[in-house]
């Protein structure tokens, strides 16, 4: 068994991840990073519509204006402090990207062109067509291609992390499967930063790409890492119908409606200044109401883009416009979208300081995985990708002075053979009729049902039942595949175990948050309840396999918690 | 809807390969991956397939449906089949790259070749304050070739690569087009240089396979076109392939035809004797067969070559074909 040992390892290859190993690197240390996927197939990719560039120029506005914005997006349970550096060093970010070469849309002038997203009070969102996140991640990975960078680096391209390893209550590393070879290795490193993004697989239709399945916020989770602000999980106003694919909030921003069956612009009863532009939760709720009270179709209402003129569609939203046209048939110059609400995005995650380090040493995360808390309650459109920027960088930028003083530590064996031990029992299982993608599914349609916009304890005490019934046939459950190389089902099975973690976490959050706050809508307890819940749940891990919930303050600075209006 | 599906399968670790055969039903607005899930999932575990985003943005599902490059989760069951229930889906792992296991190919040939053309932006000068100002319609241009997701589509189906694996092939080539081409980037010449060389833009064939199978519209040969421009306008004509479209044009203006007894010296170079020698055999066979005729003996441009009929037509569209030729983009102050 090969032991492989670096002074920081990324585990994710987003733009979080890349990010972070950039930066990293430029501070002289041996980085390696670990990823399922090569890194240009990660889920960043999806992020279509745009980055807030705080301070960029007068279009990114002031700093102050971003942060207020967003923290009033996330219904005051973002902490200011970070907050206030999100915006801060947000348009630093932006600027950089661009210098790396993102061919960000221009304005006449050839200054950077800025579109409105919802929740913000202006256009400050910077964008790339409809790719803006792809154009992002793959100007990082042309920045990884450089050969300085290329040859120092080493990559674990399609290795997957099996589990953190802590070695005198601090994370020492992973141990991770060669999905190439079926071998298992021990990655050893001083500092470890968790850049596995979200979860979204959890619920079923999910925006999310198949590769969101929570593993590095479970992995966490076992490790003992306090994980955070779980029953915030977003729901975004504008995906398909059938595959649940994201249709980016920059169409709405371009100035497309929200049309019910009877044609109305329903957001004039919901919020009649920001309309369709109102924070992402506000127009899902909206969007809902309708549907439940028979104003919708199928299920569905529609998205409006044809005012917007053939010209604009094909040159901003090009990539919305050949999904429409390839995934359900409709041509958005002449005809009307339908679309539903769709899993979107976990605000809640792995807890961390402004820093990106966790409370167990070594242990670092960054991106859609972590939870600063910036997005608190409810995520403003275009500020996950700048949230992946600035806290990839920052970790990296704490990790590496820090890591100078570290020893490596002798890791034990056993931690493999835990591992090997955990897979054999996997692929030793005799099939009892059930199959993982059933349990899946099972696990997704439920969360969808009992865990999504509008909560009831009823429904959440079902899904706690739910979740165990699930967790019982997943013990029980076989493959069909019992090779070595490119073991896919092998993975599936893995990572069901990881979603399971993640629901189960986030069922329990929503359980115990006994109000409504941004994502979080409990039908009991419509109001939001400042005396008693201004603060973040966290669940940890003990050392004896039980759970340990406690609360943190929200960090308040600036803006005092008021009434949020739309 | 009934679909059937006939699986290229490699199990790497007992040698074996072979074809799987599926019949599964499928909700009519299915698409190949969403029939492939379904096998992997309910049907058939060991099936190995890449796959994430299931909207064309993540580049996995690449793979050959009725032996064209595709990606599954944009192929659409009903357009595959045109309907017909009883055709039987061709699903093979992309060719031009070695298999590791079914559908899943090994891709390091692919990014090898794009870290050849040194795919990261060289800016000359000190970075400015803030981002360098561009026109719009640059930025657009560049979008277009952005938006290739290395699927690996069109080296997969790359038909000059299949004969020379040196071929930089397209996804690399429109990758060098987006630095080329990229007003904010200060080695444009030196980049046109080094892709001017064998291996480079000069040997793509024009097939077009590219451009077909491209699923992003990157059109990949039509970047290499637009870079043999830009180096021919920047003098890099040292070169077999600069000389062939010199010789090539000044053959057209001069005579209205191609001069076929001096395009080739006129290409390899006139005292390209080894290379002269090498294709002799050949341009003997073409003179036995009447395809060099004498009335071409005269060097283009010397007085007395051949002329056809009606040339100041053929010089007029020469003419404004030469107007079509874009304005480079530059970075303003």
């Amino acid at each position: 068994m090969a032991v492989y040992e670096h002074d920081v390892l990324v585990v994710g290859g987003g733009l979080a991840g890349m990010r972070a190993a950039i930066a990293a690197q430029q501070l002289g240390a041996d980085v390696a990073m670990v990823s399922k996927v090569h890194p240009v197939r990660s889920h960043s990719n999806a992020a279509q519509g745009g980055i807030n560039g705080p301070g960029v120029g007068e279009d990114g506005g002031p700093w102050e204006e971003h942060a207020y914005e967003t923290t009033k997006a996330s219904d005051y349970l973002g902490d200011q402090d970070a907050i206030t550096i999100l915006a801060q060093e947000g348009g630093r970010e932006v600027l950089q990207a661009e210098h790396w070469g993102v061919v960000f849309s221009r304005k006449p002038d050839g200054h950077l062109a800025v579109r409105r997203f919802g929740g913000m009070g202006k256009a400050r969102t910077f964008f790339v067509g409809a790719i803006t996140g792809q154009a992002i991640l793959h100007v990082l990975y042309e920045q990884l291609m450089h050969p300085a960078r290329f040859q120092a680096m080493r990559m674990y391209e399609e290795w997957f992390v099996t589990s953190l390893i802590v070695v005198d209550g601090q994370c020492r590393g992973c141990v991770a499967l060669n999905i190439r070879t079926g071998e298992l290795h021990a990655i050893t490193a001083k500092a470890t930063i968790i850049c596995t993004g979200g979860l979204g697989r959890v619920y079923e239709p999910s925006t999310n790409a198949l590769i969101c399945t929570g593993d590095g916020i479970a992995q966490a989770y076992r490790a003992g890492a306090p994980i955070m602000d779980m029953e915030m999980v977003q729901i975004h106003p504008t995906s398909l119908k059938g595959s649940g694919v994201l249709i980016t909030e920059g169409a709405r921003g371009e100035g497309a409606y929200l049309l019910n069956k009877d044609g109305e612009r329903f957001m004039t009863k919901y919020a009649p200044n920001m309309m369709e532009l109102a924070s992402r939760d506000v127009v899902t709720r909206a969007e809902q109401t309708e549907i439940d009270e028979g104003r919708g179709v199928d299920g569905c209402v529609f998205l409006d883009l044809r005012h917007l003129g053939e010209q604009l569609i094909k040159e901003r939203l090009e990539e919305i416009y050949e999904i429409a046209r390839d995934l359900v048939n409709v041509d958005l110059t002449k005809e009307l979208l339908p679309i539903l609400p769709g899993v979107h995005y976990i605000m809640g995650g792995i807890k961390t300081d402004i820093d990106g380090l966790t409370p167990l040493p070594g242990l670092y995360s960054a991106g859609e995985a972590a939870c600063v808390s910036v997005h608190g309650a409810n995520r403003v459109g275009a500020n996950s990708l700048l949230d992946t920027l600035v806290f990839g960088r920052r970790a990296a930028e704490h990790a590496v002075p820090w890591l100078r003083d570290q020893k490596f530590a002798r890791v034990p064996d056993s931690v493999v053979e835990d591992d090997r031990r955990m897979i054999r029992g996997i692929l030793d299982r005799s099939q009892n009729g059930d199959r993982v993608a059933k349990i899946r599914r099972d696990m997704g349609t439920s969360m969808s049902a009992n865990v999504g916009i509008f909560r009831s304890p009823d429904k959440l005490n079902q899904q706690v039942q739910n979740l165990t019934e699930l967790r019982a046939r997943y013990d029980a459950v076989g493959i069909d595949d019992k090779g070595c190389v490119f073991n896919t089902d092998l993975l599936f099975h893995i990572e069901l175990g990881c979603m399971l973690d993640c629901a189960e976490m986030i069922t329990r959050s929503a359980i115990e948050r006994t109000e409504s706050r941004g994502a979080h809508t409990r039908l009991d307890y419509p109001e939001r309840n400042d005396a008693e819940w201004l603060k973040h749940i966290v669940l940890t891990r003990q050392q004896d396999g039980s759970e340990k919930m406690s609360y943190l303050p929200v960090t308040i600075t600036e803006w005092q918690p008021q009434e949020r209006k739309y | 809807m009934k679909v059937k599906l006939k699986v290229r399968r490699t199990d790497p670790e007992h040698g074996a390969a072979g074809y799987s055969q599926y019949a599964i039903d499928m909700p009519e607005s299915s698409t190949l991956l969403d029939a492939l899930i379904q096998v992997r999932e309910y049907e058939d575990g060991t099936l190995a397939l890449r796959c994430s985003c299931r909207s064309a943005i993540c580049g996995s599902c690449s793979m050959r449906v009725d032996r064209r490059a595709r990606l599954a989760c944009r192929a659409k069951i009903i357009t595959v089949t045109g309907g017909d229930e009883e055709h039987e889906i061709l699903v093979e792992p992309m060719t031009n790259m070695p298999v590791i296991k079914d559908l899943i190919v090994d891709q390091e040939l692919f990014f090898s070749k794009i870290r050849q053309v040194d795919p990261y932006l060289q800016p000359l000068g000190p970075v400015p304050e803030r981002e360098y100002r561009v026109p719009n319609e640059a930025m657009i241009d560049l979008t277009h070739t952005m938006n290739c997701i290395m699927c690996g589509a069109c080296v997969s189906d790359c038909t000059v690569l299949e004969v020379d694996k040196n071929f930089i092939a397209p996804a690399a080539l429109a990758k060098a087009y987006r630095f080329a081409a990229d007003p904010r980037d200060g080695h444009t010449h030196e980049r046109l240089e080094k892709l001017s060389e064998y291996s480079g833009i000069w040997d793509c064939t024009r097939c077009n396979m590219c451009v077909e199978v491209c699923p992003k519209g990157v059109a990949p040969m039509n970047r290499i076109l637009q870079l043999r421009e830009m180096a021919m306008e920047a003098g890099i004509q040292n070169n077999a392939g600069a000389r062939h479209t010199n010789i090539f044009t000044k053959s057209i203006i001069d005579g209205g035809r191609l001069n076929e007894v001096w395009m080739l010296p006129g290409s390899v170079g006139m005292f390209n004797v080894p290379r002269l020698l090498v294709e002799a055999p050949g341009a003997l066979r073409m003179l036995r067969v009447g395809k060099l005729p004498l009335a071409q003996a005269i060097p283009p441009g010397a007085p007395g070559s051949h002329k056809m009929q009606g040339m100041d037509r053929v010089r007029n569209v020469v003419k404004k074909a030469a107007l079509l030729k874009p304005k480079r983009a530059e970075v303003t102050d």
